[in-house]
């Protein structure tokens, strides 16, 4: 018997049971800034503490955070408490990139419900057996890490009849990841052309959704949304591997308890 | 603790480019290392600067020296460097993407990071050509997308054809094209196109706030994103001639390690993998993901991104003394266990043994850093070499000498590495209990000037020239192991097969994003 049976064998069951059943890492875990007061005194000046450009003012004095731009810095919990602090959870992926603003914009409700109805429509046949493919388009390596990590034995994504394919004439899910530099725009283009319907893509990471600090550079295109078309986007830098599962199960359609319900 | 070498870097003004090639070879004769050869725009041309790693003498302390010269006015090019010191190959074509500005006399002269079609159409200066020219003050230019017609496509010989292989490859890995020229089996040659996934780092960094630099230093190579974070800092705490308060070295040193650890268990299951060992893969990647577990309980990120400022730390570790020291006790005594495991595995070692070797004169010659460089017997480790924060106080322990050169070389290199970095960790941790209380920041005031700063990333030293001018960045220059080290992937394939080449991928372990950056 070859020694390294036993190995395996040692220390039992170590895969998480997520999503049916609750895992408090998952569960526990800090993810972008969010709002806690949407009305704060001398709201006008909070958009300056934002090094990636995430908070915005209205002329009323309401704050709004774009979680799509927001790189975990941490600078708006450290200065305001009153008015930031950190969501919990892996449940930050939404159907549509207006769907990252907190709080949500009213008029995209309407907007997120159509995305998440035809969404539902398009992968109502992608419920049982997932094929992934990945391509990064000009990430920071952490992503890829991340992604990686869904095949080890606590994520085991496996048990869920989710597999990583070579061929994007295999794939059903296209995880992309980067600010979207414009040499991987053309590959990006023609692995996307290559997957055969339905398919479904998930921008993976704050650089992904729109840039994140890179925005404005002369080599990317803002984000992959500019590339090819997006059906759920990803905000963190990187997102965790309990987030990136979360947000493949809400793109396959089997999670009832997205951001967006 | 101060860093080594406070103050203003020591860099030196040379009147003409032949005289700086001229010192630069002279330096390298005398036992310096080529760090690398960074160029900024000037008003009036080209500044080119050389980064020297000078060992210790009786005059000064071992440090990075910066030699520069400045391309003169008008002049679209200067005589190559690389015809007299290859580690230049790289550095030479990459300046010459950015500035337009031609290295005469360079043995290939193609593309590397940003191919343009329109070099050849704006004549010999190539001076009309929109190129990003970091250094230039102004607004960043707008969108400059690469040429794939730049590049020119070698085959040669009778029978041989090229394997593209990437930039979207099988796997879950970055984007890089190998073209992979074969006659079938064997891989007499082989060619890197690393522009992909080129993002423009150095250029967001001008312009941008000084305190903001961290976060951008933190993405741009994931995988060593407290190495970046460091060498950034210990740039900006020598200009400011700041020391860090030393709880907030040691929480540095703590980060910096793990860090390694990761990285380091990342490599043993990426060539378990490659060797089809399921077991061993599973168990490697549930420690990494153990080690990334316990940074994420100890920072709020995986990565540990967020704790590394300029003149200290932002906190300290959410994890008690003692549980730290519990959970390391635990993960060293379990990774040395399937580590010893696998070192005995034969069918796993065959793999290894005597793929991808790296001739230890050819390590020595070109300055090879981190595990690619100890594997074949050259060690300049920033941590014993040019100690920074905790390191001249903890011991490193002995390190271990490999000159084997090949993937199991490099292998054993890591494995001393994880031995070293648990020893460190669980020195750092004991110091930490006692001297938690006082200052974990040091005034770091962003002020003018320019300065070198460096850190052993897991994939060996990494490098940042930054100038700042009222509180903002001017240019900042970024050299990473897995740019210095990569080129080296042209010659480490003699005798090697089409099936070996993910192992001695795995090997050296490099990240491309801080190739492309």
């Amino acid at each position: 018997m070859s020694p390294w049976v036993p190995r395996g064998l040692r220390e039992g069951v170590v895969t998480t049971r997520w999503p049916r059943r609750p895992d408090p890492y998952a569960e526990g875990w800090r993810g972008p800034a969010t709002v806690l007061d949407p009305h704060p005194a001398g709201g006008a000046d909070l958009a300056a503490l934002c090094p990636a450009s995430a908070i915005s003012a209205a002329a009323d004095g309401s704050v709004r955070l774009d979680q799509g731009r927001c790189v975990l810095s941490g600078r708006c919990v450290a200065e305001r408490p009153e008015v930031f602090g950190w969501s919990r959870g892996p449940g930050h992926a939404a159907l549509a990139r207006d769907g990252l603003m907190v709080p949500r914009i009213p008029e995209t409700e309407q907007a997120l419900a159509a995305a998440r109805a035809a969404l539902r429509a398009r992968t109502a046949g992608l419920r049982r057996s997932v094929h992934l493919r990945h391509v990064d388009a000009g990430s920071d390596g952490a992503e890829e890490q991340e992604i990686l990590a869904l095949l080890n034995p606590v994520y085991d994504i496996h048990r869920l009849g989710i597999f990583f394919t070579a061929s994007p004439r295999h794939a059903d899910v296209l995880l992309v990841t980067g600010a979207g530099a414009h040499g991987m725009a053309e590959p990006l283009r023609r692995t996307f052309a290559g997957m055969p319907s339905p398919k479904v893509v998930i921008a993976v990471g704050t650089d992904a959704c729109g840039g994140g600090l890179l925005a404005g550079s002369y080599a990317t295109s803002d984000g992959v949304g500019g590339v090819i078309p997006v059906d759920v986007w990803l905000p963190g830098s990187p997102p965790p591997p309990f987030s990136i599962l979360h947000a493949l199960l809400l793109a396959v359609g089997r999670l009832a308890v997205g951001r967006d319900q | 603790m101060r860093p080594a070498g406070t103050g203003a870097s020591p860099s030196r003004l040379i009147g003409s480019v032949p005289e700086l090639w001229q010192a630069v070879t002279g330096s390298v004769a005398g036992g310096s290392r080529f760090a690398g050869l960074m160029a900024t725009q000037r008003p009036g041309g080209v500044l080119l600067s050389a980064q020297l790693a000078t060992p210790a003498a009786s005059a000064a302390p071992a440090g990075i020296v910066t030699c520069e010269a400045a391309v003169p006015p008008g002049d679209g090019s200067y005589p190559a460097l690389t015809p007299l010191l290859g580690a230049a190959f790289w550095y030479e074509r990459e300046i010459h993407d950015l500035f337009g500005v031609i290295p005469a006399g360079h043995p290939r002269l193609e593309p590397l990071i940003l191919p343009l079609g329109s070099e050849r159409a704006a004549g010999q200066g190539g001076s009309r050509a929109p190129r990003p020219r970091p250094g230039r003050s102004g607004p960043e230019p707008a969108g400059i997308w690469p040429d794939e017609h730049a590049l020119p496509r070698h085959v040669m010989g009778a029978g041989l054809f090229t394997i593209p292989h990437g930039p979207v490859r099988s796997g879950v890995l970055e984007s890089i094209e190998y073209l992979v020229e074969t006659p079938g089996e064997d891989i007499p040659h082989l060619n890197m196109r690393v522009f992909y996934k080129h993002r423009g780092v150095e250029k967001r960094f001008e312009g941008r706030p000084v305190a903001d630099g961290v976060l951008l230093a933190e993405r741009t190579e994931g995988v060593a994103s407290v190495a970046h974070a460091l060498a950034w800092c210990h740039a900006l705490e020598r200009i400011a001639d700041a020391a860090v308060p030393w709880p907030a070295a040691l929480v540095r040193v703590l980060h910096a390690e793990l860090e390694r650890l990761a990285s380091h268990l990342d490599t043993a299951a990426r060539l378990a993998d490659g060797a089809g060992l399921a077991v061993a893969t599973a168990r490697f990647s549930l420690h990494k993901e153990r080690v990334m577990r316990l940074v994420g309980r100890m920072c709020g990120s995986r990565f540990g991104r967020g704790v590394v400022i300029p003149g200290g730390v932002s906190a300290l570790p959410e994890v008690s003394g003692r549980e730290l020291q519990a959970e390391i006790g635990r993960l060293e005594q379990t990774i040395g266990s399937d580590a010893r495991e696998l070192m005995g595995t034969s069918s796993f070692l065959d793999r290894l043994r005597r793929t991808g070797p790296l001739r230890p004169e050819r390590a020595r010659e070109h300055g090879a850093l981190g595990p690619v460089g100890k594997g074949s017997g050259f060690s300049d480790d920033a941590r014993l070499a040019r100690p920074y924060d905790a390191y001249p106080a903890l011991g490193l322990g002995e390190p271990g000498h490999q000159e084997g050169g090949d993937a199991l070389a490099r292998l054993r290199v890591r494995w001393d590495e994880v031995h070293q970095s648990f020893h460190l960790i669980r020195q750092a941790a004991d110091e930490l209990g006692e001297a938690s209380a006082g200052a974990l920041r040091a005034d770091c005031p962003a002020g003018d000037g320019r300065a070198v700063g460096w850190a052993e990333a897991p994939q060996g030293e990494v490098l940042y020239d930054v100038r700042a001018e009222d509180g903002h960045v001017t240019r900042c220059g970024i050299r990473s192991a897995s740019y210095h080290n990569l080129v080296l992937f042209h010659e480490v394939f003699a005798g090697d097969i089409l099936t070996d080449f993910p192992f001695i991928e795995a090997s050296f372990g490099l990240s491309v994003a801080g190739v492309a950056r």
